[in-house]
């Protein structure tokens, strides 16, 4: 288990942010997590990448406990945040060279490792292009990659796709799924329901809990929904009957056939 | 009602076209939808009508009154909610309201009755600060003094942008009633999915209008067989079909792979084709396309 | 009417809510004129002096004690000659010498009359000055005491004198030079950032599509500002007095019209600046160092501007800076009525009133 939370809690005050979550994500693992606004996703994952301490409650994430090792946490992962991380007045490739650098690249890797990224993104006609003028799907395509360059074995995405066009979404998921299939673990945040079909295993947070968590097709059958939008908006009832679930008993799910490239 | 004729804008000295050649009629009482992803131009668009920015090239009337000349007229009928959230964040809601409907020249007493619907979900929280509110609830407030001047026509800048699916929904529950009262409204979406709550759309991208319809008119309009292409290992599945020569293209859609074949390509030939790559118990089945497999398909390859 | 007190009611909330701004706001002037008040006390404590006595009586020896003695100074050099002077100048050992006549005793006793001369080293200005000061005052301490002991009308001359920068201004002219630099930086930072700020987080998108005239908003941010600039105009004044040891000669409603006039420019050269620029950071580079400078220079209180060649001369008529520091010191210092600033107070008005008005007519009624 690459993330293992057990009573996980967030309190502000009065105000109970992450109410005692409990839940476990497997390495390898694409993992949705899903909830309205204000339901405590952010809290969550910033508690998770070390960056907030918890009021109570323990997680254990990439082998480290967030309250007492967060800078061995942010260390070893990747994050990505809704608001664009680059130098927008540096071209493509000084991005990608400054954060290998950054990240501790020898010069031959990255090198290597810039041309391999500039190919993969199809970029390589724009590498001299300011980061600044390039459609916002492309900066996020780009900024994952730049996220992903150091080879986190765990990333948190935060609403990566809001707003970007239906096809360049699309191929920035198809970027997080070669990103798996070099073993990652891709925890993500979307607002967009056919992108949680994506996931491997899908959580849904409403006021500060977690009301459903497992796979897609799952919760389909849980909720009696033709799909993922449906699950969503009938999740919060849930929450009434099931007060404080521990989801880290749903097996977390190793999905390796995924990756087979077909012949 | 609202009349936008070869409007064009370009920013940095003509480097940049935001848009070019728009053309969009918008009837009294009607909901018009811009839909396209960020960058197509929907924010200069509205801009333009709000009197905010001027176009390089053609005019634009809001109900019969033009936006450069007549400014100050329309200033006082339209109701705004720009794409980024607007309102004073170290005010509270009710200060926020009260500030909008004074600076209008009028009560939010006297407008009580058209923003209700919105406001009253908000209004146990009326002295909490704009800043603090959740996404859904800082949409509803800008939304509710975006109202309280009581305006004939509502410009909505991707109101729902970063909003969850529940109030997504019921934000938009909310503009239909706003049109049942009669008022006109231009919204904007990167959300394919709410296109079909529109009575017209435009799609656009990258300043131009690929097309302008009913939803439905929009789909019967595109007659390309879409197929839709289910099976274990999703992943392995989506590239293998674009292996195939016969595939023009191929996208995930939720659950299934959504491809566009090339003329005369059989889908009982891409059942064999993902059959002999080792592809077991693979359905493909004709499908009607959405309002997004259109965008996509529109695209520029 | 009722749109402006709409507007006038939100600034107010702006200014009242921003408790940190607010604290740094009244806490700024009071910290530098602190600053400047113990710089300057410190700066003449334990002044090393020297002595050049030509008369080497009892009463010059008493002087020289009471010198030493004082917390101003340390007599550390004895001179036989003036020419010996001018060598501890320029090693920078002394701070000043002071002269005693030859027979002063006899002099003041027989003549009641007889004369001391101070030197001061006022290549730094304001401690040249200072230490003549504090020196004089030493001495005149001891001539009253003669009298009332004596009942005899003896005089002492004091005679001062200051090399290598003749021509330096006195102490008491520092502390308003700081005040007027303080309210124009700080008085026109306020509204400078307070436009561009609107703009910045997008309130002005939603302000704009209102029927709200410019004027309207321009000068509502004014007000909650001047507010907040006069008081840092009485914190400023009461510790020029209390701390700093200024006089407050002249009558107080008219110090305080002046100030209020002086900070009302200052806001509208602010609010200028904040309709002419795209974000707070420009905004604030050009209220601090944009303005910094010419005040500095062309107020008067740090270079006199008669010695300033002609073009510059002409160019410190425009700086408001120099109307307001010169009514200070005619209002304050020497407590002259208004008849004596009717001139410069026309100025300074006349000139806020084109600052707002070019202010309000370079809002931009569009977004570009």
């Amino acid at each position: 288990m690459i993330i293992t939370t057990e009573n996980l809690t967030k309190k502000f005050g009065q105000f109970t942010a992450v109410d005692q979550i409990s839940f476990s994500v497997a390495e390898g693992e694409i993992f949705g997590f899903l909830g309205a606004n204000g339901a405590g996703k952010t809290t969550a994952m910033r508690m998770l990448s070390g960056l907030l301490a918890p009021t109570s409650g323990r997680a254990k994430v990439v082998g480290f406990d967030v309250a007492t090792q967060p800078e061995d946490i942010k260390r070893s992962i990747g994050y990505m945040s809704q608001r664009f991380s680059l130098y927008e007045d540096l071209t493509v490739l000084e991005n990608i060279r400054l954060f290998g650098s950054i990240y501790g690249l020898k010069k031959v890797e990255l090198s290597q490792k810039a041309t391999a990224l500039l190919e993969q993104l199809q970029f390589t006609e724009q590498r001299n292009t300011l980061v600044g003028a390039l459609p916002l799907g492309w900066k996020q395509k780009l900024s994952f990659s730049v996220a992903m360059m150091h080879e986190p074995r765990l990333v948190f995405l935060d609403e990566p796709t809001g707003g970007v066009d239906p096809i360049t979404r699309r191929q920035f998921w198809e970027l997080i799924y070669a990103a798996a299939g070099r073993g990652a673990t891709v925890f993500v945040t979307t607002h967009y329901m056919d992108e949680a079909e994506y996931c491997d295993r899908v959580s849904i947070m409403v006021d500060g809990r977690i009301a459903a968590l497992d796979t897609p097709a799952a919760l389909k059958v849980q909720f009696e929904a033709r799909d993922m939008d449906e699950v969503f908006c009938a999740s919060p009832p849930l929450l009434k009957s099931v007060p404080h679930e521990d989801f880290s008993r749903i097996p977390a799910k190793r999905i390796l056939a995924r990756h087979t490239r077909p012949t | 009602m609202i009349s936008i004729q070869n409007i064009s804008k370009s920013f940095n000295k003509d480097s940049v076209t935001a848009l070019r050649n728009i053309n969009i009629e918008v009837e009294r009482g009607e909901l018009f939808g811009l839909i396209g992803p960020d960058g197509a131009g929907k924010t200069t668009l509205f801009r333009i009508l709000a009197t905010l920015l001027l176009a390089d090239e053609g005019r634009a009337e809001i109900g019969g009154r033009d936006v450069v000349r007549d400014y100050k007229a329309i200033r006082r009928t339209i109701g705004y909610m720009p794409g980024r959230f607007a309102l004073y964040q170290d005010l509270s809601i009710w200060e926020n309201l009260q500030f909008y409907a004074s600076v209008f020249g009028t009560t939010v007493a006297e407008n009580y009755e058209r923003i209700k619907p919105i406001y009253s979900q908000i209004e146990p929280f009326k002295d909490r600060r704009a800043g603090q509110l959740s996404g859904g609830m800082k949409q509803k407030l800008a939304l509710s003094c975006a109202l309280v001047h009581k305006p004939d026509i509502l410009l909505l800048d991707e109101p729902t942008t970063g909003v969850d699916p529940v109030s997504r929904k019921e934000f938009w529950d909310i503009l239909q009633l706003l049109r049942g009262q009669g008022l006109t409204i231009i919204v904007s979406t990167p959300y394919m999915d709410e296109a079909r709550l529109c009575d017209r759309i435009a799609l656009l991208q990258k300043g131009q209008i690929l097309e302008q319809n009913t939803p439905d008119g929009i789909v019967s309009g595109h007659s390309e067989p879409l197929f839709s292409v289910r099976g274990p290992n999703m992943f392995a599945l989506l590239q293998a079909v674009r292996l195939w020569p016969g595939t023009y293209s191929c996208f995930a859609f939720g659950d299934s792979h959504h491809a566009y074949l090339r003329p005369g390509a059989k889908p009982a030939d891409l059942k064999d084709f993902l059959h002999q790559k080792g592809f077991e118990n693979v359905a493909v089945e004709a499908i009607q396309p959405d309002i997004e497999d259109i965008f996509m398909h529109l695209l520029p390859a | 009417m009722k749109i402006f007190l709409a507007f006038l009611q939100k600034e107010f909330w702006h200014v009242i809510r921003d408790r940190r701004s607010l604290v740094v706001l009244i806490g700024m002037p009071i910290l530098m004129m602190l600053l400047y008040g113990f710089a300057l006390s410190n700066e003449v404590k334990n002044s090393r002096i020297a002595i050049l006595d030509l008369s080497k009586d009892d009463i010059t020896r008493e002087l020289t004690q009471r010198l030493d003695a004082s917390r101003y100074f340390s007599v550390t050099e004895y001179i036989q000659s003036p020419t010996q002077a001018d060598q501890l100048f320029r090693q920078g050992k002394v701070r000043a010498v002071v002269i005693f006549q030859e027979n002063f005793q006899r002099n003041l006793l027989q003549a009641n009359a007889t004369a001391v001369q101070i030197i001061a080293d006022a290549a730094d200005t304001n401690t040249g000055s200072t230490v003549a000061f504090y020196a004089a005052s030493v001495i005149r301490s001891y001539q009253n005491e003669l009298q009332e002991l004596q009942k005899l009308p003896y005089r002492i001359h004091v005679e001062s004198q200051m090399v290598y920068n003749p021509q330096q201004e006195s102490a008491p002219n520092f502390v308003p030079g700081v005040m007027v630099l303080i309210l124009i930086l700080l008085c026109s930072m306020l509204t400078a950032v307070a436009i561009v700020r609107e703009k910045e987080s997008g309130t002005m998108e939603l302000i704009l599509v209102s029927p709200a005239r410019p004027w309207v908003m321009v000068v509502a941010k004014a007000i909650p500002f001047l507010l907040v600039g006069m008081l840092n105009v009485g914190v400023i004044l009461m510790m020029a007095y209390t701390v700093l040891g200024l006089p407050m000669r002249g009558s107080l409603v008219l110090l305080l019209a002046e100030c209020g006039l002086f900070v009302l420019l200052a806001l509208s050269l602010g609010l200028l600046i904040s309709t002419r620029t795209d974000s707070q950071q420009t905004a604030l580079f050009i209220s601090l160092v944009g303005l910094m400078l010419p005040s500095l220079v062309f107020s008067g209180f740090m270079f006199p501007l008669e010695n300033m060649p002609k073009p510059l001369q002409i160019i410190s008529n425009i700086v408001p800076t120099k109307y307001f520091f010169s009514i200070l010191k005619s209002v304050m210092i020497k407590g002259l009525g208004f008849s004596y600033v009717w001139k410069e107070t026309l100025v300074m008005a006349g000139m806020t009133l084109v600052l707002l008005t070019l202010a309000v007519r370079s809002f931009k009624i569009r977004l570009a």
